[in-house]
């Protein structure tokens, strides 16, 4: 973590903290030849768990009087699915569980911001590796490639739902409407056009970025509190004040982000149904 | 002036800016919650859930003007 006889300074720890395990370092902005293994190995991590917590729930199941486990994963189960009634008006058999994995995968990827922030650097440390970042929701890759994913699908409903020729008019037509008169129709095609893709760019960029947005401040926050707790030098009175503030700063941002990971994970849920819901009606 | 000065700036007007824009749409939208609450309490529970939704929403151009901030105040990729 530090270099052999120099001190680590505050920026060095948080330039530390905020360093991928990447494959190599990235040269663009767009760079595809770089795959972050830290973020693919936690989203996979955390991908496992969730598919194996939902199928131990699932194949222990009793028709009788439930356990707790079962009764909890009952109650998320009926949350999504309410929610998902409302919203989706067509066959749910494929979205409502796609909302409910959404929901735990993002939950528990989320939910590794409150573990203690040097906890994996250090492990991964012992094993040789130097830069660790273990929160995926907090990489803009992990975040947007979940919403270009709900972007593909919400393109696939759109052509099933609607098929290609009324997908297509609806691309021209909507929101301005069209007219006979062919003219008008190529007039009011392109401020249409040209809305329908700014919608479907700004809605899949904005659900990636407000999930990145939410977990990378907030980790970033749990790093200055971090800070505050190693500033340690001796029981004097600066020292003694920056570790109960440490102390009181972290429980207070860690209890208010339980709130953010668990309502960000319901965001997202909700942006994807609404955004699917959308594609099922038809202007 | 030299660019740590105007990366400084730059985070408190991106902070700052957006902080005023978040908490003004917040408060509209919950004086709003409450005063339908006061009018019709037993819809309280559903509108909560919605609002919840709402502010997850308004916060979202704020905190991803919060992260890049941040990013640029600890990473600082301006430098050079």
């Amino acid at each position: 973590m530090s270099s052999a006889g120099t001190e680590v300074t505050s920026s060095d720890y948080i330039k530390h903290h905020l360093t991928h395990l990447s494959s190599s370092p990235q040269t663009s902005l767009v760079d595809f030849s770089v795959i972050r293994w830290d973020t693919m190995f936690f989203s996979v991590l955390t991908g496992l768990i969730v598919i194996f917590l939902l199928r131990a729930a699932a194949s222990k199941a009793t028709a009788g009087v439930p356990g707790r486990f079962q009764a909890g994963v009952e109650m998320l189960v009926e949350l999504v699915e309410d929610q998902s009634k409302s919203i989706v008006h067509g066959n749910r058999g494929f979205i409502a569980p796609l909302a409910l994995t959404v929901f735990c995968w993002v939950v528990v990827m989320n939910a590794i911001d409150l573990l203690p922030v040097d906890l994996f650097p250090m492990l991964a440390g012992l094993m040789g590796i130097h830069n660790l970042r273990p929160l995926p929701t907090a990489d803009l890759n992990a975040t947007l490639g979940m919403s270009f994913g709900v972007l593909i699908l919400v393109l696939y409903y759109n052509l099933k739902i609607k098929g290609i020729g009324g997908f297509l008019h609806e691309l021209v037509a909507a929101p301005f409407g069209t007219s006979k008169n062919p003219f008008f129709a190529v007039l009011l095609a392109i401020p249409n056009f040209l809305l329908n893709i700014i919608e479907f760019v700004s809605k899949t960029v904005s659900l990636g970025m407000r999930l990145f947005g939410n977990m990378y401040a907030g980790e970033l926050i749990f790093f200055l509190i971090a800070l505050l707790g190693g500033a340690w030098a001796g029981f004097g009175v600066g020292s003694v004040l920056a570790f109960l503030g440490h102390i009181v700063a972290g429980s207070i941002w860690a209890i208010f982000h339980v709130l953010i990971v668990l309502l960000q994970a319901f965001i997202f849920m909700m942006l994807t149904l609404v955004y699917i819901g959308q594609a099922h009606e038809s202007h | 002036m030299e660019i740590a000065g105007f990366v400084a700036l730059a985070c408190g007007l991106i902070i700052g800016l957006g902080a005023v824009g978040a908490c003004i749409g917040i408060g509209i939208m919950g004086g709003k919650f409450i005063e339908a609450s006061a009018r019709q309490p037993e819809l309280m529970n559903a509108l909560q859930t919605k609002m919840f939704l709402l502010a997850g929403l308004i916060d979202a151009a704020f905190i991803i003007g919060t992260g890049i901030a941040l990013w640029f105040a600890t990473a600082n990729p301006f430098k050079g």
